[in-house]
């Protein structure tokens, strides 16, 4: 029973993180119709700048959240600039491969400079905390991770859903031409699209130093579980992937609980099921 | 409202069927390219004589039968598979099986090439439900749960993986000395030219229309009474049962298969690249990707070996980025447009010559 509890908490704590994934994720596939299969390395690259910010200047992964966000926004911007934004209204093949080599790339750029070693925040400030409330252990990581994870999420769908710039991205998503003749430019929405994913990811990425260890293939599991929150939130719903997030946590807790090798394949079998059965997943409009 | 006849227009006369041939033989590649092709590639282990070069030219072939695979059905019928290896996995992991049996190689690859097909016709059941993206997505997801159940359940060796039986060198144990390694690569590029083959016929014939069409505009093909979801199967089927021959030579040649080298998303993820590299939806481009792919890592793994570093994956990375951004027809296109000057400039300078001397001249 304790243990059943336990597991149901921890699949919370990290469901949050799933959702902050997620987030940028469903927010470049519902405006601007492409999958982001570089996604992922964003959130190794957070990792990475979150952690040479404590190697090189000492900073505790806390205090180099709006590091690593600003950081990963910039690339963000970059992958939009460079490359994702010059393959729009081409066929789906070139979108769909155009992140597909970003991720190549991302990954190679990382196991090219800092070589395929995990490297890890040997004693994050949020290590020595720990709650214990009845039968059940919380560490401080996995709560600052949470935290930090709700907060943003919070941030990212309050801006799209109460904002007027929010709306405008919204716009852009929905109709582009009608858009443009609102006086909004799709091109920018779509560049502020990344850039917001960028800072998502990139706070992802800090807050997971608090207990993982970067590696360039530090992401991939990170990417594999926001598709399936994606998938199972609606594509393109922010706040269904939020409330996906805590659900697939959850569901990989239980899981865990059972057969531990299987948490990821289980995710993977939900991906399938939901697309195959419910294709507009909890909260989509298609 | 059905007897009410409007005049019935009479129907345009069945649209120019012969307006359709050069185009669609345009597409596929003269029968004159497959023998320079074939004759370079007999060539290259007479000339270049090291063991080293002779096991870049082996596992370039066999992963250009993977990927020749996996562009009929990417490049021709357009549904981009991210779980390609689960079918290089099926190839590798019944040969092994069987081959652990007693059974003769050749025989065990028969069989895997029929159950490779089988199985791509049942991941692709419900899965061509799914358009783009959702597909590709879940062709990863497909492939990664069975790489997960392959490492853990017991029976395919799990996590360790299988090793091969070392038997006395023959074709028909397809094992040979280690010593001279061109027997391996001529049987590869037997199974090389079975492949080119199978996907040729099947791109010539009706289906390879129907697929093209499927690819270009789903909703068109369906309409004109293609029956999509048929040949999405049939492509998918010669495609995983092609990647399987490749993944039962493979084994057969390191004589070893565990979950990362036979089931990984690297390797489906290495399929997609090479066939992109190369050149999407043309014949050729895989075999050519996977020659520049194997030669690459190669030589970059040499020059930074020991150092735990890779230039390869960052080299291909931004390769992709930039085909797909300027020239989406890969390096065959990329080639083809160094090629068409020089050859317009050859046949000016070749044209005048019999328009001068009259018509007897043979």
């Amino acid at each position: 029973m304790s243990d059943l509890l336990q597991s149901i908490v921890n699949g919370l704590l990290i469901g949050a993180v799933f959702a902050l994934v997620a987030v940028g994720l469903t927010l470049i596939y519902g405006v601007m119709d492409v999958v982001n299969f570089a996604h992922g390395e964003m959130v190794m690259l957070g990792m990475y700048t979150s952690f040479f910010a404590w190697s090189l200047l000492g900073l505790d992964p806390l205090l180099s959240i709006p590091l690593a966000g600003v950081s990963i926004a910039l690339t963000g911007a970059l992958m939009y600039v460079g490359a994702v934004g010059r393959v729009l209204g081409r066929s789906p093949l070139a979108q769909v491969i155009v992140t597909f080599g970003l991720q190549v790339f991302l990954r190679g750029l990382a196991q090219f400079l800092w070589t395929p070693n995990t490297r890890t925040v040997p004693r994050p400030w949020a290590a020595d905390l720990r709650w214990e409330i009845g039968p059940v252990v919380i560490g401080g990581p996995q709560v600052i991770m949470a935290v930090g994870a709700l907060l943003a999420t919070g941030a990212v769908a309050y801006f799209m859903n109460r904002t007027r710039l929010g709306g405008a991205v919204r716009a852009a998503g929905e109709d582009p031409a009608a858009a443009s003749l609102m006086g909004i430019d799709p091109r920018k929405m779509y560049a502020l699209c990344w850039v917001i994913a960028g800072l998502a990811t990139g706070v992802a990425g800090a807050l997971l130093m608090n207990s993982y260890s970067a590696s360039p293939t530090a992401g991939v599991s990170f990417a594999l579980m926001a598709f399936v929150v994606v998938a199972f939130g609606g594509f393109g719903s922010i706040t269904g992937a939020a409330l996906a997030g805590l659900l697939v946590g959850v569901a990989q807790g239980l899981v865990g609980l059972y057969a531990p090798s299987y948490t990821l394949a289980a995710a993977l079998g939900l991906y399938l099921v939901v697309v195959l059965v419910r294709p507009q997943g909890l909260l989509g409009t298609r | 409202m059905s007897t009410t006849s409007t005049p019935t227009t009479p129907a345009p006369a069945a649209s120019a069927p012969a307006g359709d041939r050069p185009s669609r033989a345009r597409r596929l590649p003269p029968w004159t390219t497959a023998v320079l092709v074939v004759a370079a590639l007999a060539a290259y282990p007479l000339v270049f004589l090291d063991s080293a070069a002779h096991n870049i030219g082996i596992l370039a072939l066999t992963f250009g039968i993977a990927a020749t695979g996996w562009n009929l059905l990417g490049g021709y019928t357009g549904q981009i598979s991210f779980g390609h290896a689960l079918y290089f996995g099926a190839g590798a992991y019944t040969t092994a099986l069987l081959v652990r049996q007693g059974w003769s190689p050749w025989l065990a690859i028969g069989i895997a090439l029929p159950v490779a097909a089988v199985l791509a016709a049942a991941v692709g059941w419900p899965c061509f439900r799914l358009r783009h993206h959702y597909y590709s997505i879940a062709t990863i997801a497909v492939a990664e749960i069975v790489f997960i159940l392959v490492t853990n359940l017991p029976g395919l060796g799990q996590a360790n993986g299988w090793e091969l039986p070392v038997v006395e060198p023959s074709l028909a144990n397809l094992q040979f000395s280690l010593l001279d390694k061109r027997p391996y690569y001529y049987v590869a590029l037997g199974f090389f030219c079975l492949a080119a083959v199978a996907v040729w016929l099947f791109l010539r014939g009706r289906a390879g229309n129907y697929v093209r069409a499927i690819r270009d505009d789903q909703a068109a093909a369906a309409a004109v009474g293609i029956n999509v979801h048929r040949y999405k199967l049939a492509a998918a089927a010669l495609s995983g049962a092609i990647t399987a021959l490749a993944g039962g030579f493979y084994v057969m040649y390191v004589l070893f298969v565990d979950p990362p080298s036979g089931l990984g998303l690297d390797l489906s993820v290495s399929f997609t690249l090479m066939a992109v590299l190369g050149g999407v939806g043309r014949f050729w481009g895989p075999l050519l990707g996977a020659w520049v792919l194997v030669f690459v890592q190669d030589v970059t793994r040499q020059e930074f070996s020991g150092t735990g570093r890779s230039v390869d994956l960052l080299l291909y990375g931004a390769l992709i980025v930039l085909i797909s951004i300027t020239e989406p027809g890969g390096l065959l296109a990329i080639l083809q447009r160094i090629w068409a000057p020089i050859a317009r400039r050859l046949r000016r300078r070749s044209a005048p010559e019999p328009t001068g001397s009259g018509e007897v001249r043979a």
